[in-house]
């Protein structure tokens, strides 16, 4: 395979600039890559032939002088965007063969700044899980395994594609998207960064809805300089998106000064859990002394209401899904069931829907149905956006008392075997989101690092949580806690 | 709290999925508990507190009450898994 898939986005567009490579030549090379790991399940849709227009295009673009930093950046795209005229399908049966007639305004800033859609990326359906076990294209599979062992491990969810293929070198940078922790824990399993930005930094149009008050597009790439350079090209306003927040976005790479003395970093003592890894702890322990080496002051603090988090989520996401998810009703697109004779529109739904949806989908809109039907609406949905309020208050205080960000494991385990889970209740599945999820409840920008492996040799990151807006910031933590952390591992080529 | 097949099924039929009977007992069983898992919410002394609305405060923006878009019939219809004579076709809704 060639050396070119495995650059980053700031060394490639450094040598595209410097015209010591093409972009036709670095996306020829993934597309190669492409083709020769289908085992990981990574890109299921791809387009060869939109990649290779964009690069030709790129080179021109270079060559006159008019480059952005994304210009020629081969990148992979999650299935839940919206591309124009390519299957967008939110990994479901529902969205089989939806090509849609217009494109995402995230996929659009990336275009417009050059970069190339290598194709789309598998995922959990609808962005439901923490695996990518429950997408109608099957299994992604991690690039990494533990040591000899050839067990299939997952590379976390729901953004598994856009995080096996940037771990094994497919492409540069991909998008995700994260509604309880689904770009943040894919990454740490599979060893890259992954950027969730405040609510409201990167435009909701054009992504397939799970949870609006939650969901926040963002980066997943191999370094915080990347993530820096990608995230600022896909953030911005957008009147399209009520919700997008109109504020200018800074250069985040011109604040990568890795100087943090004098940061105060939060410690959690609720996010010591019971029964956690003692690898989890010891590497919580090193990242913040990492930090405190690299001149930062660390801070016991407690964040009194982070039980209550999965809960809370737990009744928000499903009761915001049923609601985003009635559209898929057999009419307007994607899937529609064989009606039996004399069968009306109900029977229409009803089939379409059992027919369309997969199994945790439709428990997902059912516990969101019942959460939101009379009589019980106060008791669980408006009881959990009290909780969610308390939730924020308890970041808020904490921002109040002059910690700049927060120092957490980014989830409880390694990556484990695909299907490990099969016979657990659903409930231990959403454990996964522990560290995650309190992050999205309180709209907060939040960035998985990988800092360490474990004694299987899989890798483990850590998240940093940062004040809302503060991106820069906070990406510049991050790149102190990487250059000290020097995470370099890769995984072994066996696909 | 405790959902029966009863209550499943009437869950089932509020979220217009069909789901057949004898898969009835496992769906109550998945929703009880998942809502068992939900029941530490009311530990919270939620007293005085009021619902997020809005996860960051901002004063949604406005603009002229204007048609913006429009005239894209065969953009919207594309996707339809049924669409004759400029329309969404359904299947009989009223006798």
């Amino acid at each position: 395979m060639s050396e070119l898939t495995k650059l980053t986005i700031a060394d490639a567009r450094d040598k595209l600039a410097a015209k010591e490579i093409t972009a036709v030549e670095l996306t020829q090379s993934c597309l190669d890559a492409i083709e020769a790991a289908d085992a990981l399940g990574a890109f299921v849709h791809k387009t060869p032939e939109v990649a290779l227009d964009q690069a030709k295009a790129a080179d021109a673009r270079i060559a006159s002088g008019t480059a952005a930093p994304m210009t020629g950046i081969p990148l992979g795209i999650k299935d839940l965007f919206c591309t124009k005229g390519v299957n967008s399908q939110a990994a479901s049966a529902i969205l089989d063969g939806f090509k849609p007639e217009y494109e995402s305004t995230i996929t659009q800033q990336l275009f417009d700044a050059g970069a190339v859609m290598l194709g789309k990326l598998n995922m959990d359906e609808f962005a439901m899980g923490s695996s990518n076990e429950t997408s109608t294209y099957g299994n992604a599979v991690n690039p990494w395994r533990r040591g000899n062992d050839d067990t299939a491990l997952t590379p976390g969810g729901s953004s598994g594609g856009s995080a096996s293929a940037v771990s094994a070198d497919l492409c540069l940078g991909a998008t995700g998207t994260d509604t309880g922790g689904s770009i943040r824990q894919p990454a740490a399993f599979t060893g890259i960064v992954g950027l969730k930005p405040t609510y409201g930094r990167c435009s909701r149009w054009g992504v397939v809805a799970f949870a609006s008050s939650l969901d926040q597009a963002g980066p997943m790439v191999k370094s915080v300089r990347d993530a820096a350079i990608m995230g600022a090209a896909m953030m911005g306003h957008d009147p399209k998106d009520s919700t997008s927040a109109d504020l200018p976005v800074p250069d985040f790479e011109a604040m990568l000064t890795g100087d943090i003395k004098g940061k105060v970093i939060g410690i959690p003592k609720e996010y010591r859990m019971d029964g956690m890894p003692d690898e989890i702890e010891t590497l919580w322990a090193d990242g913040a002394a990492m930090l405190k080496d690299a001149g930062a002051e660390l801070r016991d603090i407690s964040l009194p209401h982070t039980k209550y988090a999965l809960p809370a989520y737990y009744v928000i996401a499903p009761a915001e899904a049923s609601s985003n998810l009635a559209r898929y009703d057999g009419v307007r697109f994607g899937h529609r069931a064989k009606l039996s004779q004399g069968d009306g529109i109900n029977e229409m739904y009803e089939k379409t829907r059992a027919e369309g949806f997969g199994p945790e989908v439709q428990r997902r809109v059912m516990i969101g149905t019942y959460v939101l039907s009379a009589g019980f609406y106060d008791a669980y949905y408006n009881r959990a956006r009290k909780v969610r309020a308390l939730i924020k208050k308890d970041f808020e205080d904490v921002f109040a008392s002059g910690v700049d960000a927060i120092l957490t494991p980014a989830t409880p385990s390694a990556a484990f075997g695909l299907g490990e889970m099969a016979d657990a209740d659903p409930v231990q599945m959403y454990l996964n989101d522990v560290f995650t999820v309190t992050v999205n409840l309180a709209g907060l920008p939040g960035i998985s690092v990988p800092t360490g492996v474990d004694r299987q040799g899989l890798p483990l990151g850590l998240q940093l949580i940062g004040q809302p807006w503060e991106e820069g910031d906070l990406l510049n933590t991050a790149y102190a806690l990487e250059t000290a952390a020097g995470f370099m591992e890769k995984p072994q080529r066996w696909w | 709290m405790s959902i029966d097949t009863e209550t499943a099924r009437r869950v089932a039929k509020l979220a217009r999925i069909a789901v057949p009977d004898e898969n009835l007992p496992k769906l109550a069983e998945d929703l009880s508990g998942i809502l068992d898992f939900m029941e530490q919410l009311n530990e919270v002394d939620v007293d005085g507190v009021e619902p997020m609305t809005s996860v960051t405060p901002m004063r949604l923006k406005r603009r002229e009450d204007v048609v913006t878009d429009g005239d894209q019939q065969p953009a919207v219809l594309a996707n339809a898994p049924d669409a004759r004579e400029g329309f969404f076709a359904v299947p009989k809704v009223v006798e």
